[in-house]
């Protein structure tokens, strides 16, 4: 089985200072790889490179594009990359303010991304955008109105719905339930599996939280300082973990 | 179907003091489809930790697991998860709930992940959360709220709705009453005579008498303690 992402050797740094080094993983289709370690691990670094959001200084991200196979994004022109995040590939920022635009309705947020990639039938543009703002539990009566008069777990619940109406196969988060209530966490986390499962989506997870990866994600990687120290199984991982700062993130956690 | 070969297991402390604990050394055990084999030993001696190295929850630290062929010991964690989507089906003593999932969701799940369509997933959880007495105005809330016993019954439901041909039970009668104790000792039966392979936990002797065809005693896995 081709991996749907593999990437080798990934390194990033800022001076003196290491972002990420020499990071290796594969992404399988229809898995969902959780990446933790405390803030200044190097999780964020690595999603924003393997993105194309920051350019690494070292290594290869390699998907299996529909059309051509497995290529290395890092070396595809501009447009192609430009071409490959608004269709196969989407990224859910942990503030929604930063994947949104707030000045658009919520059918419109919804209905751009189809836009962009040819989509020009008002009607069925605007009966998809209806279609996602509904399995993201968004009542219909809120479509024409703008995501600045929404709650911070409707908005992400929005921005979910924006990335996913292309039938993205890869999506990238970065603490997608950061700055969220608790009720509202439990409510976009099941919303997430089910999309997950219903859609066969690959996501890449970037989180501090344990107890998100262990719904959510299948794989779990542990990083610090910059580098992976410890991967596998999530619920091995958690129930098991051999490295020694994995032991101690997991003996950290409170228990509720 | 599933094997395992001088298999020894040991936790290493780091965050207090490099402590290593040795657990099991050269385990092995052969369990034939159809055959259900109890472990025994007193509590700490290492049933739940072999359990839970057949699961590919613990790591080996050396040894093999071979189930249905594939060697969990060695395994990529993408095959592991292959596997337990079709082959591997395990209930454990609790239920790991999941807010605002309602219980026929938990049960429907792994019949979903094997790729059954939605509608036949639903019936099949209900049929069987009714077979294990689950009041029905309860199948469409969330398990968080249950008792014991009703979570128990939504997590052997759970473990029981796919055919999996190797199952790894850890006390599936515990906190159950008679009737509903006697419902899964019944299902464990069929599991049995489907050809499931069994390997289980079972404090309870009556239900161990009826259902299982050996007994390990897993004290005999012990590591030579270093005097």
């Amino acid at each position: 089985m081709t991996p749907l992402l593999s990437v080798h050797g990934l390194t990033k740094t800022y001076g003196a200072q290491i972002g990420c080094a020499d990071v290796a993983l594969e992404l399988h289709p229809g898995e969902v790889l959780g990446v933790v370690g405390e803030s200044g691990s190097g999780k964020s670094t690595l999603l924003s490179c393997m993105a194309g959001h920051l350019t690494p200084d070292a290594g290869e991200v390699v998907f299996d594009t529909r059309a051509e196979g497995p290529r290395d994004v890092l070396k595809m022109s501009e447009p192609e990359r430009r071409m490959l995040g608004r269709t196969d590939w989407a990224f859910v920022h942990q503030n929604p303010r930063d994947g949104l635009r707030m000045g658009v309705s919520a059918g419109g947020n919804v209905g751009e991304r189809l836009m962009a990639v040819g989509a020009r039938h008002y009607g069925e543009i605007r009966e998809a955008a209806t279609d996602w703002l509904a399995r993201v539990e968004i009542a219909e009566t809120r479509v024409d109105d703008r995501p600045s008069t929404f709650s911070g777990g409707m908005q992400q619940r929005l921005q979910i719905a924006r990335n996913l109406v292309t039938a993205p196969r890869l999506v990238f988060m970065d603490e997608p339930t950061g700055g969220l209530d608790v009720s509202v966490q439990a409510r976009l986390l099941d919303l997430l599996r089910g999309l997950v499962r219903d859609l066969g989506l690959s996501a890449i997870v970037v989180t501090h939280d344990l107890a998100v990866t262990r719904l959510l994600a299948h794989r779990l990687m542990v990083m610090k300082g910059g580098r992976v120290v410890e991967a596998g199984l999530t619920d091995q991982v958690l129930d098991d973990p051999q490295h020694p700062y994995t032991q101690l993130l997991v003996s950290s956690v409170l228990q509720v | 179907m599933i094997e395992i070969d001088d298999l020894s297991k040991s936790f290493t402390l780091h965050n207090q003091g490099g402590a290593t604990i040795p657990v099991l050394d050269g385990a092995h055990l052969a369990v034939a489809p159809g055959e259900c084999v109890a472990l025994t030993g007193a509590s700490g001696s290492g049933k739940s930790t072999l359990m839970r190295m057949i699961y590919g929850n613990y790591l080996a630290r050396s040894g093999r697991i071979l189930i249905g062929g594939l060697d969990v010991a060695r395994a990529a964690p993408h095959e592991i998860m292959e596997l337990r989507r079709t082959t591997l089906g395990y209930v454990s003593q609790f239920l790991r709930v999941i807010p605002r999932v309602p219980a026929v969701e938990v049960v429907a799940e792994p019949r979903l992940a094997a790729g059954v369509d939605r509608a036949t997933a639903l019936a099949e959880a209900r049929a069987l959360l009714a077979r294990l007495n689950l009041p029905e105005r309860l199948w469409s809330l969330s398990p968080t709220t249950f008792s014991g016993g009703e979570q128990q019954r939504v997590n052997v439901a759970r473990g029981f709705v796919h055919p999996y041909p190797a199952l790894v039970l850890d006390e599936p009668t515990a906190s159950l009453d008679g009737v509903n104790r006697d419902v899964v000792l019944t299902l464990i039966e069929e599991a049995k005579t489907r050809g499931a392979a069994i390997v289980g936990i079972f404090h309870d002797i009556g239900a161990r008498e009826r259902v299982c065809d050996r007994e390990i005693d897993v004290t005999g896995f012990a590591p030579a303690r270093v005097a």
